[in-house]
């Protein structure tokens, strides 16, 4: 069932490197992680990889694998030619650390933008009360790993460093929507996510999407919903002459614009 | 502090003295799983100026790998729960072992912990009536695990680490702590740490460090566990003087997968059972009737029929026994293979696919689902899932007064896996994530009560102590050695799985315990390759010397302890003795020479009689 895989690694940092080529024994049902710390076990004790739960739960083994983005727990070897030589690199549209490790704080930074949830009071026996089927909208969006492939791949801030500080990316687009779509949060979103998020700078070309682990429908579910909302409130004439002469309007009632 | 990383906070310009950097806090949490997270937002809200310092990014940690829910008497599906039955079913899962009053507490507070979730954003499932879902789990007399699908663990870490970002609590990540400092007094003093990006020394000044550090799962070879869990805030606590106790009751999770091989251990929920799946051998049997122990005959049904009722009739039917205590499962399924009735794969199989519809399998287990047909081929709506045994959970660890988690060194506390007393032999399933969100806010107020009275009059940094820490750290760098540190964690996983594992006797013992004697040998000789930048060989190296020590811990205490209770299976002394066993802990203390391990016993503490009547 083994055999010898061929791999190229990607070794450096900051200031350049070049791909590795390593050939290391793999067996039936692994994965391309497994590889990878087989690697770094017999041959190069300093190859820098980021992983946790090897299971695709926690979203820290993101990796370029023969240039596509992926989860390195994800990948099974079995989806290779044995003969083929699997090219590992770091994600592309953050800074190198070392080898494939990477400067993700970018992510981190826009999380710290986005205002948190603001409930009302509990009911007044102390609980809350939401229906299933109302959750299960936002549910689908806190699948996300924060593994970031998706901010990774998304081209508009892929070899366009300049898109960075505008744009919030999928992930966080994730976010406002769930959000936006809670049954009780009571925070207008929606000209945030226009304005600082960057929404509008998204042409829903479905990249993230695309690479998903949890196979979450980030562009239809979450990006061009959001874009709806937000062109309700903005563009549609009914709905502007009304917040115009103070009418009420359902879909504002109870939220407070942040 | 000119040259900050903005986000990560890390500092790297080297014109500090020694390249150090310095840090004052009233606060410092080390951890941010779910058990630090609380921890921090707790201490944040008495107004303490807090610090989270985690070895991995923000978010990653082991808590998101909980799968089933936290456990919570909050009556949503059954009015007749309340903290008193979740009391009773905790400490008899425990077999009576558990700290009472920690039990107690967890029990009483968790309600309310699990509403604050909500209140941060949480989306449980929710019941017809919009309340919080709660599922069946083994031990749980009644449906008590909110949940969400089967990612609960990612539900609750993210709604924490949201909460702390909005908070605006500072987060050191990829940043390990090797050593904990003290003043001349013994106090706490603070924490010696190293940025894992640029292997730069980091002096964290503060009179309350909380340690919530998770457990010490990577020490065996089958495991659910992940890099991190390598036993550090045990060893931090031991190094400092602290004790632990109950270090020998390990949990063996009935079910992990055990194929494909680079997958073995990996954790399959036991909502599978609370969801209607059962355990079968080879020959087709539903194996667990010919299990159920004396202890649990009263609560547990005898035939199937009553067994399949039970799950929509719960007044009038007893509990199936594939919904025992996880030690209970465990055992049960190690004796079906080593009796020949495995699968394939050296498991056992696990059908729900019999038992359920795809569609109630996929809306309830989507995880599950998404990792065997991933990672194994297999589609568990159609198929039995091959599982067994994986080194899960360790219910010992830091000592602490079970109000407020403070540990025997002044000013050190301890959450979550990493503490003890709370599961005593043996945790119930869900009630680790109520134990994090419990005791997490618990820690977290003191710590920031004890910052607060001390006033300006605080534990100072011994030079020394730091230049000993950064010496020590760098250690492995310096030896001319000839050992490898990945060879040597490979071995002592080993060692532990043959020797320390779910079934256990004194020969084995014995051995494990020269073997690591020998491994301590060779760790003196590691030594690590490249420079200090983001090292794993390096970090590895730290690691180990904790996992050697928790291990001796664990092998040792494991070999006074001629019994079997909960977590701790001796095939030379298979009796549960209440007289003698039942009522003391084994603890352990780091012996004179600072390398080794001392044990020692230590009553149990007595319930009140108002408690005592709940398990008459």
């Amino acid at each position: 069932m083994g055999y010898r895989l061929k791999m190229r690694i990607w070794r450096g940092d900051q200031s350049g490197g070049d791909l590795g080529d390593y050939e290391v024994e793999v067996s039936e049902g692994e994965v391309v992680l497994d590889a990878i710390h087989r690697v770094q076990a017999t041959q190069a004790g300093d190859l820098a990889v980021r992983w946790n739960c090897k299971a695709g739960k926690c979203g820290s083994c993101s990796a370029e694998i023969n240039g596509r983005p992926r989860l390195m727990c994800m990948t099974r070897l079995s989806d290779f030619d044995p003969v083929e030589t699997v090219t590992v690199t770091p994600m592309r549209s953050f800074p190198v650390i070392r080898d494939l490790v990477t400067d993700v704080s970018f992510n981190y930074e826009k999380a710290s933008e986005l205002p948190s949830f603001a409930p009302p009071p509990r009911d007044a026996d102390g609980k809350r009360r939401m229906a299933q089927v109302d959750v299960e909208r936002g549910q689908e969006f806190r699948k996300c790993i924060e593994c970031f492939l998706c901010q990774n791949t998304c081209h508009v801030v892929r070899d366009h460093e300049e898109n960075k500080p505008a744009f919030a990316g999928p992930r966080f687009f994730l976010r406002y929507a769930e959000l936006d779509m809670h049954p009780l949060d009571t925070h207008d979103r929606r000209q945030l996510a226009q304005g600082a998020a960057g929404l509008g700078m998204c042409n829903i070309t479905k990249c993230c999407t695309e690479v998903c682990p949890e196979n979450i429908k980030i562009t239809d579910n979450a990006i061009i919903p959001m874009k709806e909302r937000v062109v309700d409130r903005k563009f549609d004439p009914l709905v502007w002459l009304g917040s115009k002469i103070g009418l009420r309007n359902r879909d504002n009632d109870g939220r407070t614009e942040v | 502090m000119s040259d900050r990383h903005p986000m990560t906070g890390n500092e790297m310009s080297g014109s500090e003295p020694g390249g150090l950097e310095r840090h004052q806090y009233d606060v410092v949490v080390v951890g941010a799983g779910g058990a630090g997270l609380r921890a921090a937002i707790a201490a944040h809200d008495a107004g303490a100026r807090t610090a989270i310092v985690c070895k991995s990014l923000l978010g990653k940690a082991h808590t998101v790998m909980a799968e089933g829910g936290i456990a919570a008497a909050m009556g949503n599906r059954w009015p007749e729960d309340n903290w008193e039955v979740h009391f009773r079913d905790t400490m008899r899962g425990g077999k009576m072992l558990n700290n009472w009053r920690m039990a107690q507490l967890h029990a009483q507070e968790a309600p309310e912990r699990v509403m604050e979730l909500e209140d941060w954003g949480a989306l449980f499932d929710r019941t017809e009536d919009g309340l919080i879902s709660q599922r069946d789990f083994g031990g749980h007399k009644y449906a008590r695990l909110a949940h969400v699908g089967d990612r609960t663990g990612l539900e609750m870490i993210r709604t924490l680490q949201q909460r702390a970002v909005a908070l605006g609590i500072d987060v050191f990540m990829e940043c390990t702590v090797t050593e904990l400092l003290k003043d001349g007094s013994g106090s706490i003093a603070g924490a010696f740490a190293y940025w894992r990006e640029t292997g730069r020394f980091v002096v964290f000044e503060a009179p309350s460090v909380v340690l919530a550090t998770g457990g010490i799962g990577k020490s065996f070879k089958v495991t659910s566990n992940s890099w991190e869990y390598t036993g550090d805030g045990h060893a931090l606590a031991l190094r400092a003087g602290a004790s632990l106790i109950n270090m020998e009751f390990v949990q063996f999770h009935p079910t992990g997968m055990v194929w494909p091989p680079s997958v073995k251990g990996l954790l399959v929920t036991e909502s599978v059972r609370g969801d209607g799946g059962i355990l079968k051998n080879s020959d087709g049997k539903r194996f667990m009737f010919d299990y159920i122990p004396e202890f649990f005959k009263a609560e547990t049904a005898d035939t199937i029929e009553e067994a399949d009722r039970w799950y929509d009739d719960k007044k009038n039917n007893r509990r199936p026994p594939e919904l025992l205590p996880r030690d209970e499962v465990a055992r049960a399924i190690n004796s079906e293979i080593k009796a020949g009735r495995g699968s394939p794969h050296g498991g056992i199989f696990l059908d729900i696919a019999s038992r359920r519809t795809p569609d109630y399998i996929r809306k309830r287990l989507p995880s599950m689902y998404h990792q065997f047909k991933e990672l194994a081929d297999v589609d568990i709506t159609q198929e039995p899932m091959e599982i067994g045994p994986t080194c899960h959970y360790v219910m010992g660890g830091i000592e602490v007064d079970p109000d407020t988690e403070l540990a025997a060194v002044p000013g050190l506390y301890a959450v979550g896996e990493c503490s003890g007393g709370m599961h005593g032999s043996n945790r119930l399933g869900g009630n680790s994530l109520s134990d994090l969100l419990v005791f997490g806010r618990r820690a977290g107020e003191a710590a920031a009560a004890r910052a607060d009275s001390m006033g300006q009059s605080r534990p100072t940094v011994r030079d020394d102590d730091v230049r000993a820490a950064q010496a020590s750290a760098l250690a492995p760098f310096d030896v001319e050695g000839d050992e490898n540190p990945y060879a040597i964690q490979h071995d002592l996983q080993q060692s532990m799985n043959d020797l320390v594992g779910i079934i256990r006797t004194r020969g084995e013992l014995e051995q494990s315990l020269q073997e690591i004697e020998k491994l301590k040998e060779r760790a003196k000789r590691m030594t690590v390759e490249g420079h200090r930048q983001y090292n794993p060989g390096w970090h590895l190296a730290i690691d180990l010397r904790n996992m050697l020590l928790v291990s001796e811990c664990i092998a040792k205490a494991a070999l006074a302890r001629e019994e079997s209770r909960g977590g701790h299976t001796r095939d030379d002394f298979p009796q549960t003795d209440h007289e003698v066993w039942g009522t003391k802990n084994l603890v352990c203390n780091v012996d004179a020479t600072g390398a080794g391990i001392d044990l020692s016993e230590k009553p149990l503490p007595v319930m009140p009689d108002e408690l005592k009547k709940y398990f008459d």
